[in-house]
């Protein structure tokens, strides 16, 4: 946590130099985990997630099995070098609600009724932090299992909004998100237009939520584009 | 009977007869705890959380020395449903702490500023410790009303060469604003409050939200494992609005 009491938005520009609705830049690499079903590293400007899918796979021990359907399991993880402080190994609070709510994000997209007794497991290490941790997992998670050959609804694809210096902006970095008046974790299903993530914490209005989202909406539907790109591309045929 | 619910709601009705924006009997019984300097048990129904809060000497954390901590813990304790196990708490627990947490802290319900001691040394930390006691639905919206009375009824400890004096009091908690958890869930296409035990069974989907007096939304959690629209959202913190101001109002009495 770092706090300042520094002006984040001059003239309209962000610290890093970009516009309001401007993300930062986006790169997606496939199949970087050799042993795995399905693999991805995605990094949204310095924030960097490297996601791994095992499965569908059978469930042990048995009794965690469900007859009628399959299940999804998801880890989120930070590694102790991904921050300024070294961040103590192993599961914390935080780490466990986001497992929860991604792999609630994840779950609409999926055919687990499909494969009943199987398990699906998802695993995201976030290796650099620097803010925005959990959607950049999340678009990396939908590669990874797109990857895998998991049979999908949608791919889903996921942003971070909010409010910085009294400004509505999209994906924030580590320092705006430390001292933002409002953020915002969203992911939707960019083809059925579906919300499958909306957190929030700070103050806003219904007005200021309902356009916060509203531009959640569109930078989602851009970042779906790189997500395509990048699944197109392993494809082709050369 | 959970199908039951569902045929009913689909229907209009509801398994107790509510409408669908009406929350069970509301009980609130602040102060039961004589030892906490804070606390309260709520009711909903037959849904019963205690909520405890204790006054302890902290350390602050580096960049807000001169800020007060807050703390929430929740238990699931495995005397309230056959389903809760004992052991450090789960994902649920976990999730419903940090959820009533974010209420509280992002509202800036407490004037933590005024609960420095000694600047980067010393300061009042507010642990606020939920039990659930009977687990008939709707935990979180109790839990976190629950924790926002006892919080209204905290009182800071007098200190005496910066030791705590148990049983003495200095002043209030300063409270200043009025954060209220409202859950709207939605099955097929209707939204419902305060869902019973059978009625969350068959949720497609819940948005709980955080508001203060002055309509202010201070936290959002989408939970549950089917996705919903914009135009949802929009109506459900409109549902939110509306029913924060009537259990607000219902604190004021007590």
């Amino acid at each position: 946590m770092v706090k300042t009491d520094e002006k984040l938005i001059v003239d309209g520009k962000r610290v890093d130099g970009r516009a309001l609705n401007e993300l930062r830049k986006i790169e997606m690499t496939v199949d970087i985990v050799d042993r795995a079903d399905g693999s991805a590293q995605v990094s949204f400007g310095n924030t960097i997630a490297v996601v791994a899918a095992y499965g569908p796979r059978e469930l042990y021990p048995r009794f965690l099995q469900e007859v009628d359907t399959g299940i999804l399991r998801c880890r989120y993880n930070m590694a102790p070098f991904a921050v300024d402080e070294r961040k103590h190994p192993g599961p914390s609070r935080r780490s466990t609600e986001l497992s929860k709510v991604i792999r609630l994000s994840l779950e609409p997209a999926i055919f687990l009724e499909d494969f009943p007794k199987a398990t699906i497991d998802v695993f995201i290490e976030i290796v650099q932090a620097d803010g925005s941790t959990r959607v950049t997992g999340i678009n990396g998670a939908s590669l990874a299992l797109a990857l895998a050959g998991v049979p999908m609804r949608d791919l889903v694809t996921a942003c971070s909004v909010g409010k910085v210096d009294g400004e509505l902006v999209i994906d924030l970095n580590g320092i705006e998100d430390n001292n933002s008046d409002a953020d915002v974790a969203f992911a939707m299903l960019p083809n059925k237009e579906k919300i499958t993530l909306l957190q929030m914490d700070g103050l806003l209005t219904k007005e200021e939520l309902m356009k916060l989202l509203n531009m959640a909406k569109e930078t989602c539907k851009e970042i779906y584009k790189l997500q395509t790109k990048v699944l197109r591309q392993k494809y082709e045929v050369v | 009977m959970e199908s039951y619910a569902l045929e009913l709601i689909e229907k209009g009705k509801r398994i107790d007869d509510r409408e669908f924006d009406e929350f069970r009997k509301i009980e609130i019984l602040p102060n039961i705890i004589k030892k906490a300097e804070g606390s309260a048990m709520v009711k909903f129904g037959e849904t019963k959380v205690i909520a405890g809060v204790k006054m302890e000497l902290a350390t602050p954390f580096p960049d807000t020395p001169d800020e007060g901590m807050l703390v929430v813990n929740a238990e699931f304790t495995p005397l309230a449903s056959p389903d809760f196990e004992a052991g450090p708490p789960g994902e649920d627990a976990t999730e419903l702490a940090r959820i009533v947490d974010r209420g509280i802290r992002e509202s800036e319900s407490i004037e933590l500023n005024k609960l420095c001691i000694e600047s980067g040394e010393k300061v009042w930390g507010t642990f606020i410790d939920i039990h659930i006691i009977n687990h008939r639905g709707n935990l979180l919206d109790c839990s976190a009303l629950a924790s926002f009375v006892a919080l209204l009824h905290t009182k800071i400890p007098k200190l005496e060469d910066n030791k705590i004096v148990r049983g003495e009091y200095e002043r209030a908690l300063p409270i200043v604003h009025k954060p209220i958890n409202i859950t709207v869930c939605k099955v097929s296409d209707k939204f419902l409050l305060d869902p019973t035990f059978e009625e969350e069974k068959i949720l497609d989907s819940r948005l709980s939200i955080c508001l203060r007096e002055d309509d202010k939304i201070c936290s959002l959690q989408k939970q549950g494992s089917k996705e919903f629209t914009l135009e949802d959202v929009e109506r459900m913190i409109d549902i939110a609005m509306k029913k924060s101001k009537e259990i607000r109002k219902l604190v004021e009495q007590h």
